[in-house]
């Protein structure tokens, strides 16, 4: 379904992104981990056009990505990024409103929002009103409005304590059931890797290092995605 | 290897291609917003309420005090040579052509331009408008064109009240302090003044509001991260936006009047 292929992508002399090839297929859950700055945010931004790679492509359907993809996903930011000036159904609706009638719009925002486990008392608040987990909720609400067919997540669980995060992971995974639709999560948190991913990539200096299975990562071999796992400082960095 | 006689040659042959592409730069910037007029009426409602109206007071007060010490400075150095009376026509001439439109545009820039450039800046370091982008939403025109439409649409209106008000502050005065005759006061303001001091005033406004407007934005939309990068892009906005009016004011009068 989406197939990135050689990206590469420099800030000044600090190349971030040195080559990464990656697929997702149709109703799969992929989650990117990686260490802090090692370029997972910069790789989604890539990927929805915010920002313009230096070299390398990424497909849809076969199809380099342009204005048709853009109707087609849903993306739910670190912090919700809803808008302060709307309230939360016109932020739910914004996409909708473009294509059917107000009342239509507040129906289906509503609809999306008890989804995502929000009542209707919400819906005319604004997002300054709202706890980080209902905003949170709130985004994610707004991400899938309009049944996109791919969603992206970046850092679902910042910011939210274990209980609201883990409510949050199950959320996530239910949608992407319930929806079919493909989803690429960014996370370093292994709890949102557990809950959510069908295959895992490890972005490491600016390239996929290894990829698979909950189970396989496991039992895999790579000493730097088990001290990522279980969160060891490897010997050499130990006392950073 | 170019020889290190060469370097300044260099450095201010960079400065120069930088500046070159800030004003390319700024220039599409202001295309892009100057063409999205009709494309999103309601957010252009909003802006004129919050641009317009609510500068209305600010505006208004400034006008009213300048209005009334451009009076006592006229008539205190106009005695000198025997001209104090003429007062009446040199605040009306002096608030329609030079003060109602300067001092409405900073007092405008100082309220709005620092308000846009926090909103979108906020909205910048919390990836808002990113949002917009996922959305499907051009964020110029969503969120530039009708602040800068509002602006331009609004300055000349402000500056016009302005004008009235500052008027009135220099006949406040002059009726209760400088032993004018109210009528005659009123007579000599209209007596001469005419069309094109007003107008031009007006055309200023028009002008220091897409100054006011556009700073605000260009900032706040190219705003740094965290909390500091929005406070510098609030003190550029309203440095840029004052500075371009008193730079575009000298223009503008150079045209008009010369």
């Amino acid at each position: 379904m989406i197939e990135v292929r050689g990206l590469a992508k420099r800030f000044g002399d600090k190349t971030v992104l040195d080559g990464v090839d990656l697929t997702l297929g149709q109703g799969e859950s992929l989650v990117v981990i990686g260490g802090s700055g090692t370029g997972k945010s910069v790789l989604l931004r890539c990927i929805l056009g915010l920002e313009r790679a230096d070299a390398g492509s990424i497909m849809w359907n076969g199809a380099p990505i342009g204005p048709d993809f853009m109707d087609r996903f849903g993306m739910l930011f670190q912090n919700a990024a809803l808008f302060d000036s709307l309230p939360i159904w016109r932020n739910v609706a914004f996409r909708l409103l473009r294509r059917m009638p107000r009342a239509q719009a507040r129906q289906v925002a509503l609809a999306k929002l008890a989804r995502v486990g929000l009542g209707p008392e919400v819906a005319d608040l604004y997002p300054a009103a709202l706890s980080g987990g209902m905003r949170k909720r709130a985004g994610l609400a707004r991400a899938i409005a309009a049944d996109p067919q791919v969603i992206f997540f970046d850092e679902p669980t910042t910011g939210l304590d274990p209980i609201r995060a883990a409510s949050i992971n199950r959320l996530i995974r239910e949608i992407v059931d319930e929806t079919g639709a493909s989803a690429i999560t960014i996370t370093h948190d292994m709890g949102s890797v557990r809950a959510i991913a069908d295959r895992v990539a490890l972005l490491d200096q600016g390239r996929i290092r290894w990829q698979g299975t909950v189970v396989q990562m496991d039992a895999a071999a790579d000493s730097y995605l088990q001290d990522f796992i279980h969160g060891r400082a490897p010997q050499s960095q130990s006392g950073v | 290897m170019i020889p290190a006689a060469l370097t300044p040659v260099r450095l201010v042959g960079r400065a120069c291609l930088r500046l070159l592409e800030g004003i390319g730069a700024v220039t599409i910037f202001a295309a892009r917003a100057l063409a999205g007029i009709a494309a999103h009426p309601g957010e252009l409602a909003r802006q004129l309420l919050h641009i317009g109206w609510l500068s209305l007071p600010v505006v208004g007060l400034t006008a009213l005090f300048t209005g009334a010490a451009l009076a006592l400075q006229i008539h205190s150095g106009g005695e000198r040579f025997q001209a104090g009376d003429v007062v009446p026509a040199i605040v009306a001439i002096g608030m329609a052509r030079e003060l109602g439109p300067v001092l409405g545009g900073l007092m405008v820039a100082a309220r709005v331009a620092s308000a846009i450039a926090a909103e979108l800046g906020t909205m910048r370091v919390t990836e808002q408008i990113d949002a917009l982008v996922t959305l499907s939403t051009d964020p110029v025109g969503w969120l530039v064109s009708p602040r800068v439409w509002a602006a331009i649409l609004c300055l000349p209106f402000l500056v016009g009240i302005g004008d009235v008000i500052g008027i009135m502050g220099g006949w406040l005065v002059g009726v209760n302090a400088l032993g004018f005759n109210s009528a005659t006061y009123i007579a000599n303001s209209w007596a001469y003044l005419e069309f094109w001091d007003v107008a031009s005033g007006l055309v200023k406004g028009a002008a220091f509001g897409l100054i006011v407007a556009l700073s605000g934005c260009w900032f706040g939309m190219h705003a740094g991260n965290g909390a500091a990068g929005v406070g510098r892009a609030t003190t550029s906005a309203v440095v840029a936006a004052s500075v371009g009016i008193l730079a575009a004011n000298f223009a503008l009068t150079g045209l008009f009047f010369r």
